[in-house]
């Protein structure tokens, strides 16, 4: 023990009372910025510069493990892999080359109706580097940044469907808010009739549900929800989420549907950012005495 | 007191000593943890915190603390402060605290760096609660963990700077 700090008597500065209060204040008014401002996103990402090379220290174990086990694969497996990959490949190449076919006619219908042309989507792949750390959130970092063209509010898909989106963008990488966060809005349509609604992410599990659909509403198990594109943030016609479970009880107003999202989104390691964000035209403006409520626009969710 | 012999052998702590264990702590922190491993783990860099504020109040104190809490907030990604603050009362708690820490042995300790601990979680947790309006209860677990860090933790420095002794 340091016998020399007793005798420092006079030279202590502030008593820890005295700092607890300002750095609890500095704390409080760094939360109340930053929730409502949002004027802090560079000075975090010029920390998050400091803090890089430790996150970056801490993905290494992960890594070599898997480097490791990617070595000790054996023949047999790969074998197997292979035989279902090339079965998978001929049976999506026959339903490619009808879906080559459907997509002029429907560039040809849609030319003769008038409507606008739907985007062909595009993306570059990214990886995982980090799941998040906080047990109350669902997010992963992705190993790709503003460095590579990456904007907060792209889109985020695997093989499957949509995982979530680009929330927040670093230099060299960036975050990803997966659709089964609490409250992560995603507009869908049910793809057997239709029907549009909201999906949200239920946050504690790793599923989502409808809110505010009537009890009588047409949706029923197995049903499958895919993006209907009328935010303007998620491209049309990617599925999104199935079904799982319907609850009809006449004693509240709402049915209670809960749903499993079809893309791996606790699953896979790689994934696809889309790079075309669909443009729409700005919503027309609200009422005029509403317009000074109006909240400000925050990215993201 | 027989320990008053033993702790006049052990070496002071460099600050060199103290800025390696507050990263190594940060990196295990870091570490890929998921599922029920993310809800067992212990705070690393809140125990670590604590121990230097209670063993040298002299160099870690509550702004350091608070410094590494922003830290901490932007390596998960939480809000700006939230860390910060929960470190900040943690710190506190722990300079105060330092002198009873001392003359106790590491059993008693723990029960004191319990509630310390648990009120710094609660911290955390409130923001969380007045942002989002749920805590998951399990998120407390994490408290109980850290607890049981403190005495291997407080076992290794001692026997780090009792070696670095004998070397001599």
């Amino acid at each position: 023990m340091d016998s020399t700090q007793n005798f420092q008597v006079f030279n202590r500065g502030p008593s820890p009372a005295a700092r607890l209060v300002f750095f609890a204040v500095l704390s409080v008014l760094l939360m109340f910025i930053d929730v409502r401002f949002r004027y802090l996103e560079s000075a975090r990402s010029v920390l998050s510069v400091l803090i890089s090379p430790i996150q970056y220290l801490a993905s290494r174990p992960n890594f070599f493990l898997e480097q490791a086990g990617d070595f000790f694969v054996t023949q047999n497996s790969l074998l197997k892999e292979n035989k279902a990959l090339q079965r998978q490949h001929g049976q999506d190449a026959i339903q490619l080359l009808q879906q080559q076919a459907l997509v002029q006619e429907n560039l040809q219908l849609r030319n003769l109706t008038g409507l606008q042309q739907r985007n062909q989507l595009s993306g570059q792949f990214a990886e995982i580097l980090y799941v998040e750390q906080d047990i109350f959130r669902r997010k992963v970092i992705i190993n790709k940044g503003s460095a590579a063209q990456i904007h907060s509010g792209q889109v985020v898909i695997d093989d499957k469907g949509i995982v979530g989106q680009i929330t927040r963008v670093y230099p060299l990488i960036s975050e990803v808010t997966l659709i089964t966060e609490k409250d992560h809005a995603v507009p869908v349509q049910v793809l057997r009739n239709g029907l549009r609604s909201v999906a949200f992410g239920a946050g504690d599990t790793s599923g989502l549900s409808l809110r505010y659909m009537p009890v009588s509403t047409d949706i029923q198990n197995g049903d499958v929800l895919v993006t209907s594109g009328i935010d303007g943030i998620y491209p049309a016609g990617i599925p999104v989420a199935k079904v799982q479970k319907v609850e009809r009880d006449a004693a509240y107003p709402f049915a209670r549907i809960d749903c499993l999202p079809v893309a791996g989104v606790d699953n896979f390691r790689h994934f696809l950012v889309l790079s075309v964000m669909p443009v729409i035209p700005d919503r027309p403006e609200a009422e005029p005495a509403l317009s000074k409520f109006k909240t400000k626009k925050v990215g993201g969710h | 007191m027989n320990t008053l012999k033993q702790i006049e052998i052990l070496r002071p702590i460099g600050n060199g000593f103290i800025l390696m264990s507050l990263i190594i702590a940060l990196l295990l922190d870091g570490l890929p943890w998921e599922g029920l491993w993310l809800m067992l783990r212990p705070d690393f860099v809140a125990v670590v915190l604590l121990y230097w504020c209670t063993h040298k109040p002299s160099s870690v104190g509550v702004g350091l603390s608070w410094l590494v809490g922003v830290l901490a907030d932007v390596g998960d990604a939480s809000l700006f402060g939230q860390h910060a603050l929960s470190y900040t009362l943690l710190a506190f708690g722990g300079v105060v605290l330092s002198r009873r820490m001392r003359m106790f042995d590491l059993r008693k300790q723990s029960t004191q760096v319990f509630l310390i601990l648990f009120l710094t979680y609660s911290a955390y947790a409130l923001v969380h609660f007045q942002l989002y309006g749920n805590v998951p209860w399990t998120y407390f677990l994490g408290c109980l963990t850290s607890t049981l860090l403190w005495m291997p933790l407080s076992i290794v420095v001692e026997s780090m700077r009792q070696m670095s002794v004998e070397r001599e």
